[in-house]
């Protein structure tokens, strides 16, 4: 079993008006040096470890985890976990 | 194995740790009586949630008493998920309200949420579907960012739940005073819709008949007391306990669907909602209810998470969750509606013949306690009450008109005052319109819901204006039951009944508890002349703001009937031409006043005083002039008086404006708060009929077309504004507040 | 002619639909649960909105998933009316059967008022009883309203009159103002106001009746017509 984190943003070029909102918010806090905020999420998926792991990942991004119209998403493999 | 860890029987007795767990001396000798042993850890929590405030109503039981409850209309009174009156053609209406204050002050979007979310299960329980939802919210002033923040956020909460859930919600009020900043009130009331016959309650009959828990799992949510008293369960288990519940709107959805599905099988014997401590006070009271006992094996309740002792699983507030009562043998049909919809439903215990409540968890019995003892029998404190001392001082106060120069300036600054200004920027936030039926939507006097299928409509309402309760709570008390009745007759609709959401400070002071019991004697006294009985409710105490307690904040929450759709009246002004009448004397009544507040900027004297026997017939009056058609808006007047109501009058319809002509002293015509007054319009030609209807009514001007507001003190022109700017300031305060800095 | 409303999880403007073409247009209607449907005997599909699966990843996006689409998207390719309102618009974006997305209102608020909409084509099997650049007032309710596509996509929906209403003043941020969609064949209708909603004038509009009563009339005009 290995942990998947999914990244998934919004495609550069979609407005993600929260993130506009969390920079101004920083902003008005005095954290000038903020040029850009972006809003994603993480998907923290269990899966069972196989030669196809990644591949199928990539699949379930395609069919459900993302958005292609307006979603980026990057797929990390990360440790082991005990089922 | 898990026993090991557990604080023993002997060790709660003598280092008191049943203190900490809520119980008093007196309340643990009282469960030492009653098991003749001392109880072990599960069972000490068992007995400090029930017999806590929420769910025992220890401290107001004595007081609630005094509510009239009965009336040809009630089919069910206090004491149930939900109150249920009669609306005629086997139909009826089931409402009630519930404040989620703490959950709130600490997490104001999940208190909100699950605050909605209880209330709405409350209604469905009964078995009626909820139809409509309203809320009565107090925050501070908004001057601080944390104010703003737990505004936005409550707003926020209340919409992420009731919008998803898909329930309207189509009314209530929000004030500001400075008394809620650290203390907000957020009280949520559901109206549910039922057949009389499809009417279900909360009881565990017919021994051997089978207990099963649906919905989500149990996690340790809201656990609130277990922290202290549980050191030896590890740092790393405190850690993980979520101060404040978690709501899923979606998961209620579906439970909503399933149970109402549920409900037409004659399989169902009984179901209740898990509220305020969950599992066990809906198991406890569904046997107390019905005279039987009532067993369950933990090891069956679904569970979210590992390792979960049998306090935890009794004492957690797991949201979404209902217990019910099935016939033996006939588990599976039910347990089928619920897998429709995706849910877990289980078998968890049985009812039994033997008065007790026996929780077994690995094969050991973990509580076994008399369940009476839990529900019906649980102690009363008979706290001592005391005049208080402000009130006296108070009373003895002149009467007296605050100094108000430029009237103009006066009415854009009211206009503007939070608790007046339009609260569009926050019912925006509210699907106010789903399942069709919201003929009049926020923003007006009461809302009005129509009966898909008949002639009817209901007329819903929440008030309560807490400054006149502070001045002066018996009066203020009537104030509020009889300006929720205005609201309601306004909409041309007949008061029915009301719940009562009763927010108050620390009940173990004095002048507190005077000041519940005075108010609740107002109360009463008003539901008795207007013949709207008390039919469910709620109570919330110890609400502190900086050590001092919130003012007094029993909000009503009022339904009305309208036998006919033709019935409904709107509260704004309709056409240019109509006269404009003020029913009702106006006299100087500006104790607890917006206008009081403003310029004074405090709250002070004698609440506006008020003659329930007056404000009957007025009321009565109003609604015979409606039902017989001359009236074409009606509107109450209230916080701001005359001037505001004129004002608030010409907001809706495009174009509008009115000339008045007003006598007597300039601010008190305008502004002061006397009570039992109505603003209404009535068509040409039909002034004379209205006049034979009603007593007391004023002719003060006439609706006209030009886009303002023009009012004349005895001659002199003293207010002459446009309209369209005065709606600017009055809608554009609230967000104006909010985008400002502190 | 019969209309399915389809019901998933969470949907909770179904029964509204259903009310809307069986009490208030009259016509048979049934409401579909997801599972198990069998849609074939249907003349109309309607995806109420509501909060499908808690609006959970994304709004739509596990309706869009679910198996009934395969069917929906086998009667789209037929030619079969469907209409997807608010949730239901976002089920069909997510579904590929219209192209787009919905994103958070600018204001990321929820809104629910009334809005005025222009009816930008009068040229199609939703529309066909408005005049075109008709103004007319519908609600929405929505957090996720905000339509977007990209330039390409957004020239191609101009190209083939593929926009149906606008908003005259644009509430939550869309493209163009956009507020509703329709397929190149020009059988999928997607649009975030509610058309159910406005079908009795005491509830403050009828304009929406006439969209259904499109429907009807194109329905009668292929089918019966040609019979």
């Amino acid at each position: 079993m290995k942990k998947v984190y999914v990244h998934i943003t919004l495609k550069q070029g979609v407005l993600d008006p929260q993130g506009k909102a969390i920079q101004a918010s920083l902003h008005s806090l005095g954290f000038q040096e903020v040029e850009d905020a972006r809003v994603g999420k993480v998907i923290e998926l269990h899966v069972q470890d196989s030669p196809h792991l990644e591949a199928n990942v990539q699949e379930m991004c395609q069919k459900l985890l993302a958005n292609p119209v307006i979603e980026d998403y990057r797929i990390e493999v990360g440790e082991a976990v005990r089922s | 194995m898990l026993l090991t860890h557990e604080i023993s029987p002997e060790i709660i007795e003598k280092d008191a740790i049943y203190r900490d767990m809520g119980l008093s001396d007196e309340e643990f000798q009282l469960v030492k009586s009653i098991l003749n042993r001392r109880p072990n850890f599960t069972e000490t929590g068992i007995f400090s949630v029930m017999w806590s405030e929420h769910c025992s109503y220890k401290t107001s039981k004595p007081l609630l008493k005094k509510f009239p409850t009965k009336a040809p209309q009630v089919l069910q009174g206090p004491g149930e998920g939900a109150g249920v009156i009669d609306i005629g053609d086997n139909q009826a209406v089931v409402f009630k309200i519930e404040s989620h204050n703490h959950p709130s002050a600490v997490e104001p979007y999940q208190g909100a949420a699950t605050g909605v979310g209880g209330i709405i299960r409350d209604v469905f329980s009964m078995g009626a579907r909820p139809i409509a939802l309203l809320n009565s919210l107090r925050f501070g002033n908004m001057t601080t960012d944390h104010v703003k923040y737990l505004f936005s956020e409550v707003v926020n909460g209340i919409a992420g739940y009731g919008n998803c859930v898909g329930v309207p919600t189509v009314g209530g009020e929000v004030q500001f005073d400075d008394c809620y900043e650290d203390n907000p009130l957020v009280n949520a009331m559901c109206v549910g819709l039922i057949n009389h016959d499809e009417i279900q309650k909360g009881i565990a009959e017919g021994i051997g008949n089978t207990v099963l828990y649906a919905g989500a799992p149990t996690g340790r949510d809201g656990i609130h007391g277990a922290t202290f008293a549980s050191g030896d369960l590890g740092e790393d288990a405190t850690k993980d306990r979520p101060a404040v519940q978690v709501g899923d709107p979606f998961m209620e959805k579906l439970l909503i669907e399933a149970c109402l599905e549920v409900i037409h099988s004659d399989a169902l014997v009984g179901m209740q909602d898990m509220g305020a401590a969950g599992l066990t006070s809906s198991a406890s009271e569904m046997a107390s209810k019905a005279g039987t006992g009532l067993e369950m094996d933990l090891d069956l309740v679904p569970q979210r998470e590992q390792k979960m002792s049998a306090y935890e699983l009794m004492l957690s507030e797991s949201q979404e969750r209902m217990l019910l009562v099935v016939k033996k043998g006939r588990e599976q049909e039910i347990i089928e509606v619920f897998q429709k919809y995706g849910l877990q439903a289980v078998a968890v215990g049985s009812v039994i013949q033997e008065k007790v409540f026996r929780i077994k968890q690995h094969g050991t019995i973990m509580a076994n306690i008399p369940v009476d003892a839990l529900a019906e029998e649980a102690p009363v404190n008979h706290l001592p009450s005391q005049e208080a001392y402000y009130y006296k001082t108070f009373q003895q106060m002149e009467n007296t008109t605050p100094l108000v120069e430029d009237h103009a300036d006066v009415l854009k600054q009211l206009l503007q005052q939070p608790t007046i200004a339009s609260k569009e920027w926050v019912y925006d936030q509210y699907d106010s319109m789903v399942q069709t039926n919201t003929v009049v939507s926020p923003g007006s006097d009461a809302a009005v819901i129509r009966i898909k299928g008949t002639n009817k409509a209901l007329a819903m309402t929440t008030d309560c204006n807490s400054r006149y309760i502070y001045l002066d709570p018996e009066t203020g008390g009537k104030i509020a039951v009889a300006e929720a009745a205005r609201n309601i007759i306004c909409s041309g609709a007949k008061p029915l009944g009301l719940t009562d959401g009763l927010n108050f400070g620390n009940p173990t002071n004095p002048e507190v508890f005077w000041q519940m019991e005075k108010s609740i004697e107002g109360m009463s006294a008003a539901c008795t002349v207007l013949d709207t009985p008390v039919i469910s409710g709620n109570v919330s105490l110890y609400n502190q703001s900086k050590g001092k307690a919130i003012f007094p904040t029993p909000v009503v929450g009022m339904v009305g009937l309208h036998e006919s759709l033709e019935h409904i009246t709107p509260n704004h002004f309709q056409a240019a031409g109509d006269t404009i009448y003020v029913i009702g004397d106006t006299d100087k009544a500006f104790g607890g006043s917006e206008v009081q507040n403003l310029i004074l900027g405090k709250y002070e004297g004698k609440a506006p005083s008020i003659n329930l026997q007056l404000e009957r017939k007025r009321q009565q009056q109003v609604l015979t002039a409606i039902h017989h058609g001359v009236i074409s808006s009606a509107h109450d007047l209230a916080e701001g008086g005359l001037a505001v109501g004129l004002a608030e009058s010409l907001f809706q319809v495009a174009n509008l404006g009115a000339s008045i002509q007003l006598t007597g002293e300039p601010t008190v015509a305008l502004f002061s708060e006397t009570q039992s007054r109505f603003i209404v319009t009535v068509k040409k030609g039909k002034e004379a009929r209205f006049l034979e209807l009603v007593e007391d009514a004023y002719e003060i001007g006439k609706v006209t077309n030009d886009q303002t507001l023009s009012i004349g003190v005895n001659g002199s022109n003293i207010i002459k504004e446009d309209v369209h700017q005065l709606r600017e300031l009055w809608k554009g305060a609230i967000p104006c507040l909010l985008k400002s800095r502190a | 002619m019969r209309f399915a409303v389809i019901m998933f999880p969470g949907s909770n403007c179904d029964y509204d639909m259903y009310y809307a073409v069986k009490e208030i247009l009259g016509k048979d209607a049934d409401l579909v649960w997801y599972e198990n449907s069998n849609l074939s005997t249907y003349d109309a599909i309607l995806l109420p909105g509501g909060f499908s699966y808690g609006d959970y990843l994304r709004p739509g996006a596990v309706a869009a998933a679910s198996k009934v689409m395969n069917q929906i998207k086998e009667h789209a390719a037929k030619g079969k009316p469907i209409l997807g309102v608010c949730n239901g618009f976002q089920v069909l974006t997510e579904a590929g059967l219209l192209p787009g997305a919905l994103l958070r209102n600018q204001n990321l608020s929820f809104m629910c008022h009334y809005e005025s909409l222009y009816v930008e084509s009068d040229q199609t099997l939703f529309t066909s009883e408005y005049n075109p650049g008709e103004v007319v007032r519908f609600p929405i309710a929505h957090g996720e309203g905000n339509y977007f596509c990209d330039n390409n996509t957004l020239q191609s929906l101009k190209a083939n009159n593929q926009i149906v209403f606008t908003y005259q003043q644009n509430p939550n941020g869309s493209v163009e103002d956009i507020a509703g969609i329709i397929n190149e064949s020009g059988n999928v209708l997607g649009m975030m106001p509610h058309p159910e909603r406005a079908v009795e004038a005491m509830l403050g509009s009828d304009d929406g009746l006439r969209l259904f009563k499109s429907l009807v009339r194109n329905w009668r005009e292929t089918y019966v017509a040609n019979a």
